[in-house]
């Protein structure tokens, strides 16, 4: 079976005309399916870039980027659309809960656009909140009556119901305390152990940890560790 | 998205903020209201003019003296006596029985009915009251569909003999003699002048300046004999027989009288004639203007309501710019996204509109129960608020929505 995303040679360019900006440059990556990937960098350095791409929220330039088997660099707005409601489940850095609305609620969110019949809906919905450890007795709360690691939480059980081949976390712990970005991070690592594939977004070293691999962006390309080092003692940043 | 989410969120949006929902709507709701209370109002105004106008007989044409050419009476000659040799004299100006009894004999007119009436002052014992004596023939009972309640109606004997005999109208015989009484047989005076009480007409429930109830019908010969002493009468009202004849006898009666007055040129005709159908169109359309100006007014209201409700929508795109982002990033498409907002405006602008139309209904019914004025609310006028309102959610949610769904889904996710 083929890897869940192959990118090949991939360019995202930014302007037109003389002033071009390149953001990605000859990428190549790989994540295999059921992999647990940190891409790490700091910010500017085109990950936020490579994560929309990956997300299918942009089109890249130039290359391709084949996500479980379709090619969805050449796709339009609508068939993206179709592609992030079916493969992906995303996890944002500030959540993105819909206020006043309940935990089920914002769980449900996907099968609006994702056509799930109504009658699977409660017990999908019940079964993500359960994989992500959230007590039953927050299910029918506010979303904004909740703590930030239990929002996360909510949030990663939005993206589960779908039962995506991949999840897409975008700094999930950069809006929370270390101890509770551990247990999220956690979160992450047991549902991998379920099988998931996860892709997290990070500048957070302690995720290389717990990360099967981890791969490092910098001035939009990708780099190892040693170079990653080098190129940020040359700069003078000192990023963690 | 399903049409039942689609259903499920609107509603769970806009119930998610209540107050902020309830006064976007406030809007419409009083233009809605204002429309159909005003439209109900100027409806029952017309209906009940309409109503007044049709309850003086039907298949009528009016024939009365021009100004300027009325008044200049006849003088002299006995009344009746017109008759034969009315066509030899002169410059005629004001209408006579002869020019009655001439149109009666036109094919296609079913009665004729002179009439001259003035306001006296009628007095019965203690009791007085000041009201329209009209002096008119038994064709009266025809042209303006009268009927006796008690007694009888003026007969061709008491015209042709001139008798002093009065026939009340029931609000006069209310006056005069008590409300319910029956005054046949008793004596009124009409500038004091004595008249025998011979029937009283039925109610016909007629409003404001041609109020047949309060009304004292003589004979028209004893009118011009006893009150005006000229031979002239005021108008004269010629009842057709069917009222597809009602353009061929206007046109007859209009030949007649222009050879009988003597008039070669029909421009300087010293008379006029119109059909009831004439003047129904007339108030037809002047009550249909007024209604229209009365709409418009609250129509104005309707559009600052639309207004309203896309500055709400736009206030909302704009605050939820994250959450449309996220929806995109769950996979809405464009159209999920647009047809979300405009369902939202569409929900708010009907639900406007059911409100408004219960209050202005409601409006409508207690100004109606009052009796001060006339209003109906037709169901067609409130189906077509709610079409309008449905129009206006659609007009006004088109750009907000247009704009949300264009929103670039990673901008959107990032904005603060």
């Amino acid at each position: 079976m083929s890897a869940l995303i192959e990118v090949r040679d991939l360019y995202k360019v930014y302007g037109s005309g003389d002033n071009l900006t390149p953001a990605l440059e000859a990428i190549d990556l790989d994540v295999a399916r059921g992999e647990f990937l940190a891409i790490m960098g700091p910010s500017g350095s085109g990950k936020s870039t490579l994560m929309n791409i990956l997300g299918c929220l942009d089109v890249p330039t130039m290359g391709t980027y084949h996500l479980d088997g379709e090619d969805v660099a050449e796709m339009g707005d609508d068939q993206l659309a179709e592609v992030r409601a079916a493969k992906i489940g995303f996890v944002f850095q500030s959540f993105n809960l819909l206020p006043r609305a309940s935990v089920m609620r914002n769980v449900q969110l996907p099968f609006l656009y994702s056509r799930t019949p109504v009658s699977e809906r409660d017990e999908r919905a019940e079964a993500a909140l359960r994989a992500v450890n959230l007590d039953e007795d927050r299910w029918d709360h506010m979303s904004n009556e909740l703590s930030g690691g239990q929002m996360q939480r909510v949030a990663i059980a939005r993206a589960l119901v779908n039962d995506p081949p991949l999840i897409l976390a975008d700094e999930p712990t950069g809006n929370l305390d270390s101890r509770t970005g551990h247990k999220i991070l956690m979160t992450f690592r047991d549902l991998q152990r379920q099988g998931r594939t996860i892709v997290l977004i990070t500048h957070d070293a302690e995720v290389a940890e717990i990360a099967d691999r981890a791969v490092h962006i910098r001035d939009g390309r990708l780099v190892d560790q040693a170079t990653a080092d080098a190129h940020d003692a040359a700069s003078g940043e000192d990023e963690e | 998205m399903r049409a039942t989410d689609l259903v499920k969120e609107t509603t769970l949006t806009l119930t998610s903020n209540k107050a902020r929902s309830a006064l976007t709507i406030l809007g419409i709701v009083v233009g809605i209201a204002s429309v159909i209370l005003l439209v109900a109002i100027g409806q029952g105004a017309q209906n009940s003019i309409t109503s007044s106008v049709a309850s003086s007989g039907s298949n009528l044409l009016f024939l009365s003296a021009s100004r300027g050419g009325g008044d200049r009476g006849f003088g002299g000659g006995p009344p009746g006596a017109g008759g034969g040799g009315g066509a030899a004299v002169s410059n005629i100006k004001a209408l006579t029985n002869a020019d009655a009894d001439a149109i009666a004999k036109l094919p296609g007119v079913s009665a004729v009915s002179p009439e001259l009436t003035s306001q006296y002052k009628v007095t019965a014992g203690a009791y007085n009251t000041t009201v329209q004596v009209n002096g008119t023939t038994p064709g009266y009972k025809t042209a303006r569909s009268v009927d006796t309640s008690l007694g009888s109606f003026i007969t061709d004997q008491d015209v042709r003999g001139a008798t002093k005999v009065a026939v009340l109208g029931p609000t006069t015989r209310d006056n005069l003699f008590g409300t319910g009484s029956d005054p046949t047989g008793l004596q009124v005076r009409i500038k004091g002048i004595p008249f025998k009480v011979i029937g009283v007409t039925k109610s016909k429930g007629g409003s404001g300046f041609q109020n047949s109830d309060e009304t004292v019908f003589i004979p028209v010969t004893t009118a011009q004999q006893v009150l005006t002493g000229s031979n002239s009468v005021s108008s004269i009202d010629i009842s057709v027989e069917t009222a597809a004849l009602s353009t061929p006898v206007q046109t007859a009666v209009t030949n007649l009288m222009l050879q009988r007055h003597k008039i070669t040129d029909p421009t300087l005709a010293d008379f006029q004639i119109q059909s009831q159908q004439d003047l129904l169109n007339t108030v037809s359309t002047i009550t249909g203007t007024f209604t229209g100006l009365l709409a418009a007014i609250a129509g104005i209201s309707l559009v600052v309501g639309g207004i309203g409700i896309m500055n709400m929508m736009l206030t909302t795109v704009t605050e939820r710019t994250r959450e449309i982002g996220l929806r995109k990033a769950l996979g809405a498409r464009r159209g999920d996204i647009s047809i979300q907002f405009l369902a939202e405006s569409v929900l708010l602008t009907v639900a406007g509109g059911v409100i408004g139309i219960v209050i202005g209904w409601g409006g409508a019914e207690l100004i109606a129960s009052t009796g001060i004025l006339a209003a109906s609310v037709s169901w067609s006028a409130a189906a077509l608020a709610v079409g309008v309102c449905t129009a206006i959610g659609v007009v006004f949610g088109f750009y907000p929505a247009r704009r949300a769904a264009g929103l670039n889904p990673i901008e959107a996710l990032r904005y603060q």
